[in-house]
């Protein structure tokens, strides 16, 4: 298939930044979207000009890197996908894909499509890990009984791979889902609960610091979260604050 | 506790709070008020019991005042701020694809209701402070007369035609602010019942129910005088 892209041009951080119109022909449906990428980088390579910056890592749906905004959707129109998974059977040929880079105060832009984290980083550093003694005679975690019910509840917390689809999805630019997951991973296990006060209390200030707004539960972070994290984790992560500050 | 109310979180329990106690003034408040349909007297008694009694006038009325301002303000306080985050905004974004357009637009719902407030203040609360605690009439009857002013004041201002319009536009808004701001409350308190099936039913049924009673009583006044 033939397409017309529109996508984000801003050479550094500084930079204005603007729209640009790209053609690319000969497209298959079996390829995914960043592929297509590849493709066009190869073009405009082969023609003497700037590729297109974007982030992109494990190219599977685990690295959480990929982050672009397509055609008004965080990775895209499809659900339950990075943008590394997203097939361009997707589209139609003659189509206009508009592509952008994730919005947030909080996620300035490096280059074109790579924005800048590193927020996320540091609201996990605030908190976001249990404190284990390693010196040689660490517990086995088998040995902690946990109900079947709390363990799965916190690996589908855990599986969040921290891609920031929710900041950019949510008109509030709020974190809530990420860091929703990240306290309730913790919070819904025994290892989790002699630092779950700080942490909770520590990962909200960082959020705050960083810029992020403040969730007013339109649900899209669920819709267009890759990895289906629930929004049960932020109403978590309010009865830990809320706990936290009762102490 | 003060570091809670000042941390994003904080803000939007104290912000379901406030909106909790306005929810459950609105079902006191449509009570009353549905009593005018059909009972002139028990209308008037419940009124003027609520209009002279201490306890309400005195310690609930500043209460809810400052529910309504805290609500709002705050409301105002969480918008800019969630502007502020954004920053660049999306050549193109499809909000419609994952999310309500009540709940993203909150804001507005809640400018109508707020425009309405202006509006019913000026109508019934501003006469009825200068009346009592100005005039220091605490009779609450018409001048020269043994009857009760509260049905007939409120009859007389349902003639207009133009004010019924502006009632009725503002509690179609109140029921798009509480179709989403009901659940959301919820949610906001750190409690999941709100994104249950029997409360997302029963947040209709109040978003529908609470609105359209007050238009009904607007509208059955302005075709029912006497
Ligand atoms: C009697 C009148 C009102 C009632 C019953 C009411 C009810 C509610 C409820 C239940 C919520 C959800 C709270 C939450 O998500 O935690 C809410 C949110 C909100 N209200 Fe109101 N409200 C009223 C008036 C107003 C007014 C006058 C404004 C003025 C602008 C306003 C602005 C907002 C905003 C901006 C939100 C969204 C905040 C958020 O979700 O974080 N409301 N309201
Ligand atoms: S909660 Fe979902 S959308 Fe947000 S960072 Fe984690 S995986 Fe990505
Ligand atoms: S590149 Fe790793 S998730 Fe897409």
């Amino acid at each position: 298939m033939n397409l017309t892209l529109k996508i984000w041009r801003q050479k550094d951080s500084n930079a204005k930044g603007q729209m640009v119109d790209y053609k690319v022909n000969d497209i298959s449906e079996h390829m995914s979207f960043l592929e297509m990428m590849d493709v066009l980088n190869e073009q405009l390579i082969n023609s003497g000009e700037e590729p297109v910056a974007f982030d992109h890592d494990c190219r599977e749906g685990i690295c959480g890197m990929c982050s672009m905004y397509i055609n008004g959707e965080a990775h895209g129109p499809d659900r339950g996908v990075t943008t590394c998974q997203l097939h361009m059977r997707m589209f139609k040929d003659g189509d206009t894909i508009t592509i952008e880079p994730f919005r947030a105060k909080a996620f300035p832009v490096i280059k074109d499509l790579v924005v800048d984290r590193t927020a996320f980083e540091r609201i996990q550093q605030a908190g976001g890990y249990i404190s284990v003694n390693t010196s040689g005679n660490t517990q086995d975690a088998n040995a902690i009984p946990i109900s079947k019910h709390a363990a799965d509840e916190a690996m589908d917390a855990a599986t969040c791979i921290g891609c920031g689809a929710c900041v950019a999805t949510c008109k509030n630019s709020s974190a809530m889902l990420f860091v929703g997951a990240k306290v309730s991973q913790y919070a819904l296990l025994p290892q989790g609960q002699i630092e779950a006060a700080d942490r909770v209390r520590n990962m909200v200030a960082q959020m705050d610091a960083e810029g992020f707004g403040n969730c007013t539960n339109t649900g899209a972070c669920e819709v267009e979260c890759p990895k289906g994290i629930s929004l049960d984790n932020i109403a978590r992560m309010n009865r830990e604050l809320m706990k936290a500050n009762l102490k | 506790m003060s570091g809670f109310f000042k941390s994003s979180i904080g803000r939007k329990v104290a912000m379901a709070l406030s909106a909790f106690f306005l929810m459950f003034f609105l079902i006191i408040h449509l009570a009353v008020n549905i009593t005018s349909l059909f009972s002139v007297e028990l209308f008037n008694q419940l009124s003027h019991f609520m209009g002279t009694n201490p306890l309400v006038q005195l310690a609930l009325q500043p209460v809810l005042i400052f529910g309504v301002v805290f609500h709002f303000v705050m409301g105002f306080i969480l918008e800019i701020k969630n502007r502020k985050a954004i920053g660049i905004s999306y050549a193109k974004n499809n909000g419609a694809a994952n999310s309500t357009w009540i709940s993203r637009n909150m804001i507005y719902s809640g400018l109508v209701i707020l425009a309405f407030l202006v509006l019913h203040f000026i109508d019934f609360w501003f006469p009825e402070m200068k009346l009592k605690y100005i005039e220091g009439d605490m009779t609450g009857v018409i001048a020269g007369t043994q009857e009760f002013r509260y049905f007939e004041e409120l009859q007389h201002k349902f003639l207009s035609p133009i004010r019924v319009g502006a009632y009725v536009l503002a509690f179609i808004f109140l029921a798009l602010h509480l179709l989403h701001g009901f659940t959301s409350a919820f949610q906001s308190m750190g409690s999941t019942a709100g994104r249950k099936k029997a409360l997302q039913t029963f947040g209709k049924i109040y978003a529908y129910a609470i609105p359209l009673g007050f238009i009904i009583i607007a509208v059955w006044h302005h075709f029912n005088h006497l």
